[in-house]
Order: C-alpha cells, then sequence, then structure tokens
C-alpha cells in the first residue's frame, strides 16, 4: 500500500519534472529548425514559384519575398512565428495556401491512423516471433524467422511496398493498390480498412523484423540470469518460465527503446504513404521542407518533439509500473 | 520520383504480364464517368494565385480559349479582344447569360476583380509577371472591360486566358489563404465536388455551362507522385488514363482497348552557357559547342525517342512562328575549327587551351532532377569531345544563378503560346544582370534585343513574324544557350471516348493541359 502511494507520488513529480523540461527543448529545436531551414540550399521563394521562377519579373519575386518576411534575418522570423505560436496560431502554410491547422488537422488522423494501426501490428509480431524463435532457439522456426528478419530488415521500405502492389494488386487483385479509397467511392468504413490493409502489412512488416530480433536477443539473456535459471530449476513448466519470469524482465529495456524507435517509423510511413498514395502528415513534411515552409515546418516539429517527448514520458512511467524497483528520479 | 533502373524493370515485366490476363477492373459504365491518374497536384484552385493561367482548367472560363492549333477563340468574351490603335486599350464586351455554378452572374466587375486582384501587391500570385503591361483594368458597364497598357504588348491577349472568379466570393477576404483556394467557385464546365488533398479529386459536370453540359458527367482525379506506383494501378485497371514516363507508356503499344498518346511540348531543358566566362565569352565557342552536341542522340537515349531537338527557344511545334532554318545541325569538324579559329587550340595532350588558360566549362544541374542530370551528362561528354574539361556537378537553381558567370547549367521551361513569353525575359539584354531568374546567362546581342522588341510592340501579324525570324536567325549566328530538346509528354488512355485532340502542351500536365485539355468535349464511344 505504501509503496503504491510512494510510487504514484513519484510519477506525478516525474511527469512534471518532464514537462518543465518540454518547454527549453521545444523553443531550442523549434530555433534550430529557423536555423537550420535558412541555411538550407532550397529558397521558398522559388519553390513557390515552381517553373514559373524562370522568367519571372525581378520586383514580383521580391514583393513575395517582403509579404511573407522571408527576407527578415532569422532571429526575427523566429521570434514572428514565436509570438504566435504561443497562442496556438500556427500560421499559413505557405506551400498549401491553407491555415497550417487545416493542413495538419485533414491528414493527421490518416497518418495516425496507418501508423497506430502498424506499429501494434508490428509489435505483436515482434513479441510473438521473437518469443518463439528465442524459446526454440537453433530450431528450423528460429532460424526461419531471424534469417527472414534479417532480410527484410535489410530490404527498403518502398521495394516492398512496390513489391506487395506488384502481387497483391496488379497481379491477384485481391487488394485496392492505393489511396483512401476506390477512385468513384465515399470515405466509408469498409472501403478505409480495404485500402488500409496493404499499407498497413508494409510498415508492419518493414518495422516487425527489429522487435522480433531484439526480443529474442534479450530472451535469450535473461535465460541465463539466476531467477530464470532457478525457476527451470525448481521444475516450472516452459512455458510458465519464459512467460512469467524471462519476458518480463526482459520487456523493461524494450519499452524504453520504444520512443527511440519513432523517427524509423515516421521515415517508413513517409515511404508508405508515397507508395500507396496515402493522404497523411508524413508526405506534407517532405513537401514542407523542400519547400522551406517556416509555418507548416515549425508546427509540425512541435508536435514531433512533443510526440517524442511524451512517447519516452509514457516508456518511463511503463517502466517504473513494470518494475517496482525502478526508482524515478526523472 | 525515379528509384533506379531495377524497379522501372519489375514494373514494365509486370505491365508485360498484366497484358495477357483479362481485364479485372471492369467498372461497366458507358462512359459518363472517367477516372485519370495525375502525377502531379495542384497546390490551390485560385487563378488569381497562378492556377491554370493558360486556360483548360475545366472549373473557370477566361475571357478567351485555345482551340486544338492554339489559336485564341472567344470564351466569356463575345469575341477576342482586339486592341485600340496605339495598342495601349485592349477591350473585351462579355456573353450574355454566363452564370458561375452558384448560380450568380457573371459581370465585368467579376473579370476587373480577378485581374486586379493579380496585380495587387499583398496578393501572392505566381502569375502577376505575366501582366507587367497592364497599367490598370475598369468596367465602364456591366459587360465591357477595358484593359489600359503601360506600353504597346502584342501578345496581351495570350493573357487573357486566365480564370475569372466571382468578386463576391472572394472581396475583402485575405485571397492567400481563403477557403476558396480549395473550393471554389468558377464559370467552367465542370465543379470541384469534392477535393481529399494529396489523394484525390472529384469534379462533377456544370450542367448549365454556357458551352453546353460535357457527356462526361464525373471526372475523378487521383494524385499519384510515383512513377511506378502509377504505372502499377493503371495496369490494375483503376485509371482510365494517365500520364507515364515513355518507357513505362511504351508497354501499352498495340494493347487492344487502350492507346498511347504522345503530345509534343514547348516545354524544353537546354544549356544556359554563360556569356562572361573567359572561355564561352566568343560567340565562335558558343556556336562550336551547339554544333558538337548530339541532340537527336539524347532523345533516343535519355528520353526514348519522346522528345524533338531544339535550337532556340521557339519549338519547331509551333509552325507559325519557327523558322526551319534556325538549327544546329550536327557537325563537329565545322565546331573544331570555330575553336581553333575562336584561339583555343589543342595541346599534346588533346585538351584545348589558349594563353596557357585550359578550356574549361562546368556543367550543373539541380540535384533531385534525375531528367536533368542525364542531359547533362550527355551534354558534358559532347563538349569534353571537343577537348573541353566539362565536369558536370548537382547543386541548386541558386547555386546555378550565382555561378551564372563561370559555369554553364540545365535550366528548363517555356510554353506555346506566344515565342514573346519564353524568349523575351530570356535573352534581352536589359534583364542581363538583374536579380532573379532572367537573361541567367548574362546574353547581350543587340540584333536579339531589337527583334524582340519589334516584335512585342507590333500588332501588324505579319511584322511580328517577320521579327520573330529576324530573332531567331540573329539568335542562331551568336547564340547564348545550347537549347538541347523539347520534350514529348507521354499517355496511357482507354479507347473510350471521342473528341481527344493533340494540342502543344506546356510544362504543367497534371490535372489541367495534358491528353485530357478539352475533357469536357469528350463523348462515349457508342
Amino acid at each position: 500500500m505504501d509503496a503504491q502511494v510512494v510510487s504514484d507520488r513519484g510519477v506525478g513529480k516525474l511527469v512534471l519534472r518532464r514537462l518543465g523540461f518540454a518547454v527549453p527543448v521545444l523553443l531550442l529545436v523549434s530555433f534550430a529548425l529557423f536555423v537550420l531551414a535558412k541555411a538550407s540550399p532550397f529558397d521558398p521563394v522559388e519553390r513557390y514559384f515552381g517553373v514559373r521562377i524562370i522568367g519571372a519579373s525581378p520586383e514580383r519575386v521580391a514583393q513575395i519575398r517582403a509579404n511573407w518576411g522571408v527576407d527578415q534575418p532569422v532571429v526575427e522570423q523566429y521570434l514572428a512565428w514565436l509570438r504566435h505560436a504561443v497562442a496556438f496560431d500556427f500560421g499559413d502554410s505557405l506551400s498549401f495556401q491553407q491555415p497550417v491547422s487545416q493542413v495538419i488537422g485533414d491528414r493527421l488522423g490518416w497518418s495516425v491512423l496507418l501508423v497506430a494501426i502498424g506499429f501494434t501490428l508490428a509489435l505483436l509480431l515482434g513479441l510473438l516471433l521473437g518469443t518463439a524463435a528465442a524459446w526454440l532457439q537453433g530450431s528450423w522456426l528460429d532460424r526461419l524467422i531471424t534469417a527472414t528478419s534479417y532480410t527484410l530488415e535489410a530490404a527498403p521500405v518502398f521495394w516492398l511496398g512496390l513489391a506487395a502492389l506488384y502481387v497483391f494488386a496488379l497481379h491477384l487483385r485481391w487488394l485496392p493498390g492505393g489511396g483512401l479509397t476506390d477512385a468513384d467511392a465515399p470515405v466509408s468504413f469498409g472501403q478505409v480498412a480495404t485500402h488500409l490493409v496493404l499499407p498497413v502489412s508494409v510498415l508492419a512488416i518493414s518495422q516487425a523484423p527489429w522487435f522480433v530480433l531484439f526480443v529474442r536477443q534479450n530472451l535469450l539473456e535473461s535465460f541465463t540470469q539466476d531467477h530464470v535459471v532457478g525457476a527451470r530449476s525448481r521444475g516450472l513448466p516452459d512455458h510458465l518460465v519464459v512467460s512469467g519470469h524471462a519476458l518480463r524482465t526482459s520487456l523493461l529495456p524494450f519499452l524504453t527503446l520504444l520512443g527511440a524507435r519513432l523517427p524509423e517509423l515516421i521515415t517508413g510511413a513517409l515511404l508508405v504513404e508515397t507508395v500507396f498514395s496515402w493522404p497523411g502528415i508524413a508526405r506534407a513534411t517532405v513537401d514542407a521542407a523542400l519547400n522551406v515552409d517556416f509555418a507548416l515546418l515549425g508546427a509540425l516539429t512541435v508536435l514531433a518533439t512533443a510526440v517524442v517527448l511524451l512517447g519516452n514520458l509514457l516508456a518511463d512511467v511503463l517502466y517504473a509500473l513494470a518494475d517496482p524497483r525502478v526508482v524515478l528520479d526523472g | 520520383m525515379r528509384r533506379g533502373p531495377m524497379i522501372a524493370v519489375v514494373v514494365a515485366a509486370g505491365l508485360v504480364a498484366a497484358c495477357t490476363s483479362p481485364d479485372g477492373g471492369g467498372t461497366a459504365n458507358t462512359g459518363q464517368s472517367i477516372v485519370i491518374g495525375a502525377g502531379s497536384e495542384p497546390e490551390n484552385l485560385n487563378p488569381i494565385l497562378g492556377y491554370g493561367p493558360d486556360g483548360a482548367s475545366k472549373i473557370f472560363d477566361g475571357l478567351v480559349a485555345r482551340d486544338a492549333q492554339l489559336a485564341l477563340v472567344p470564351a466569356l468574351a463575345e469575341q477576342v479582344p482586339t486592341a485600340s490603335a496605339d495598342g495601349l486599350t485592349w477591350t473585351a464586351k462579355l456573353k450574355d447569360g454566363v452564370t458561375f455554378s452558384d448560380g450568380s452572374a457573371l459581370s465585368a466587375h467579376d473579370v476587373v476583380f480577378t485581374y486586379k486582384s493579380v496585380l495587387d501587391q499583398k496578393v501572392n500570385s505566381t502569375i502577376a509577371s505575366r501582366f507587367d503591361a497592364l497599367a490598370d483594368v475598369t468596367a465602364p458597364d456591366d459587360r465591357t472591360v477595358e484593359f489600359r497598357l503601360s506600353h504597346p504588348y502584342a501578345p496581351f491577349a495570350q493573357q487573357l486566358t486566365l480564370g475569372i472568379v466571382p468578386r463576391a466570393k472572394l472581396e475583402g477576404a485575405d485571397i492567400n489563404s481563403a477557403p476558396f483556394n480549395t473550393a471554389p467557385v468558377g464559370t467552367g464546365p465542370y465543379t470541384v465536388a469534392e477535393w481529399r488533398k494529396g489523394d484525390r479529386m472529384v469534379l462533377k459536370a456544370n450542367e448549365d455551362h454556357w458551352g453546353g453540359a460535357p457527356a462526361i458527367k464525373t471526372v475523378t482525379v487521383v494524385f499519384v507522385p510515383d512513377d511506378n506506383a502509377r504505372a502499377t494501378r493503371m495496369a490494375a485497371g483503376e485509371f482510365d488514363g494517365t500520364v507515364l514516363p515513355p518507357k513505362l507508356a511504351r508497354t501499352y503499344t498495340g494493347k487492344p482497348g487502350y492507346q498511347v498518346v504522345r503530345n509534343p511540348s514547348a516545354d524544353y531543358r537546354g544549356l544556359g552557357l554563360p556569356s562572361e566566362s573567359p572561355f564561352t565569352s566568343d560567340a565562335r565557342v558558343r556556336r562550336a559547342i551547339n554544333l558538337a552536341i548530339d541532340r537527336r542522340a539524347m532523345i533516343d537515349a535519355v528520353l526514348a525517342g519522346a522528345g524533338t531537338p531544339a535550337a532556340t527557344p521557339i519549338s519547331p511545334h509551333l509552325a507559325d512562328w519557327h523558322d526551319t532554318g534556325a538549327t544546329f545541325p550536327r557537325d563537329v569538324a565545322e565546331a573544331e575549327r570555330l575553336l581553333d579559329e575562336a584561339g583555343w587550340h589543342r595541346g599534346a595532350d588533346g585538351k584545348r587551351a589558349k594563353n596557357g588558360q585550359p578550356a574549361r566549362l562546368p556543367v550543373l544541374y539541380p540535384a533531385p532532377d534525375v531528367l536533368r542530370k542525364e542531359l547533362a551528362l550527355a551534354a558534358a561528354s559532347d563538349i569534353a569531345k571537343l577537348g573541353v574539361e566539362a565536369p558536370v556537378e548537382a547543386t541548386t537553381f541558386e547555386i546555378m544563378l550565382q555561378r551564372q558567370k563561370d559555369a554553364a547549367a540545365v535550366w528548363g521551361g517555356g510554353d506555346p503560346y506566344d515565342p514573346d513569353t519564353a524568349a523575351y525575359t530570356l535573352l534581352h539584354s536589359k534583364y542581363a544582370g538583374q536579380d532573379g531568374y532572367v537573361n541567367m546567362t548574362l546574353y547581350r546581342n543587340p540584333a536579339v534585343d531589337a527583334a524582340l522588341d519589334t516584335a512585342r510592340r507590333s500588332l501588324d501579324p505579319v511584322a511580328r513574324k517577320q521579327a520573330y525570324t529576324d530573332f531567331q536567325r540573329a539568335y542562331v549566328a551568336d547564340p547564348g544557350w545550347a537549347f538541347l530538346v523539347f520534350l514529348d509528354h507521354t499517355y496511357v488512355l482507354r479507347d473510350k471516348w471521342d473528341g481527344r485532340q493533340t494540342q502543344v502542351e506546356p510544362h504543367d500536365h497534371g490535372l489541367i493541359h495534358a491528353a485530357w485539355w478539352n475533357l469536357e468535349k469528350w463523348t462515349p464511344k457508342s
């Protein structure tokens, strides 16, 4: 009982401390973004004009530069952005000519849907196959799982995507090849669900190998640890030793490393979104970066940083809950 | 986005295999709807900001439009507007009874609002430079629009293809981020039913269109930027038509029920030769480079045959303007002779030099552009054969501009409507040394300047034609660039409709222009 109270208080303190820490991190990251964007070889005005920049009169180009304020020094641009951002006004996206909130609102949901299902599936696959491989170490199943994992780990995501398109959309014609719905159908649960199958599977299959190999490795290590050896020697059945003793301790580092997988996941999502024409935020992010779209980039960076910080926080809290011995010192 | 030859081969093999399987898509519609796979998506649908300024915009109409031969025909105007005798006032009379798709009537004030907004400095329009000559636009009455120019500008009517927006929908709003930009209202043959950004757009026929209701009632445009993904989905029967690179489109040749369409364009790729570099400052050197480049081989190897050799910014497909004598037939011996004459002699190692200075011409291209890279490599290898050191470097447009005095760079652009837009800001000496992407090679040729000025100001078509002939001759004698190719755009279409016509295309060929530029006139095959 007492231990529970202490742990709850510890979690509360940890959350507060982390949130306080998040403010300078967000400021630093967003400022770094402005400096980097300024140093980028791309010119937002030139990207905005596209092919029409050739022959456009210099006065007109300069006028738009002034309208956007991109002729200002980087510190001034940053402060102007920050003044609005603290009030949650992220301004208008230069590359989409829409308010940033609308650009993100239109797309974020579809990306979250794709990534959440893909990630969950990858985790489940990782746990199941990783445990199976470790449990039956050296068997043909282990060799098959390990070899496949290494192969998939090395295969580029877009290659997997195109291969899946080729087999399931072109040859077998079981599944649609891309988009959110059939070309002439409205958004409905059934439509989106069938269109999700290929992108989600490709994302999950591209992410799963890392988890499989990680779980297998950690389980194998924990098999040699005292408490597992002890459990075995007491005559507990194998499946209880694996699920109750070995898996539980070997999952701890797994939890914290989930946060570290986020960038990988986002990169994977980007390629999947491109191959399957999925109207998500990852593709918009690349557009924003190429177009040096300060407003959209700033909002997306703050969002992504917040997600990573929250992910780490969540992992630490889970860590503490999974192992009461862990002391939360923020 | 290209993923290298490996994947192109895999996909091409898939397409061939798919040819043998029965057609599964089988949506048994009677041709009343069409699904188009487009490679690019418009950023917005507002003509003021730069959507579809050359017509064929589906959602809007301009005062004038273009037919298959690119001749101007009246659209919202009763007839093609003409200039006053001094060339400074252009008057347009509007058709009676035209309404926007929301039911409101079109008036001259909508036209005035559209053009004034383009000129408005607070509006981030990408097409404002086209109207640099426009000083003012007024509506003497509800049916009449008057354009006042600051200097005579003969091709002004060519710019009146710009779509007209309803004033009531935009007045007082911030045009740069108005909701109208994604949910527009126009007078055009189609209206926007839905636009899911990054995915697809659905257009519905405007049954009350002044030109008659289109026979194709629903147009679904699916945006798939990746060439290979688009090819796969076309093969899976998802699209009725799509744009594909020539090598992927070729797999449909002879496939029953499909046609491969190859449309010429005025979209050029050219090597800008720095007029102020020690090596290429001599007109003879620039001519030698033009004569040494094997444009035919470039087209066959890089473009799978889908292109036309270029000599000037005026495409040979524009028979009204192109001077058939303005070409650079390949002649390496003459090129070598010109270089010798200019004082650049081959040394013992075969490399040319003059007064101890080696002949050197770096060739730059923008890094992400695979096509320009391949063209840069091909051009540089031809130049190197003359004994000139020609290293190829990947960079950005900004660096290409900054190095305008020492390096050649692969640029692109061009539209087929009037030689003025393609040539004037690119080659007139008054733009040399100005900021921005105008006269990037610092080219100065008084004969070219004079011809371009005469052509711009001459309202008499015969005089204009003569001026552009003079321009092409003066340019070929002293070229400031090595224009390489005009690209052809290739498409695959299901053979289900009548009414498609070939039009020489500009660079833009996503939803607008392209093989489906006159979609509203297509009819289902019976």
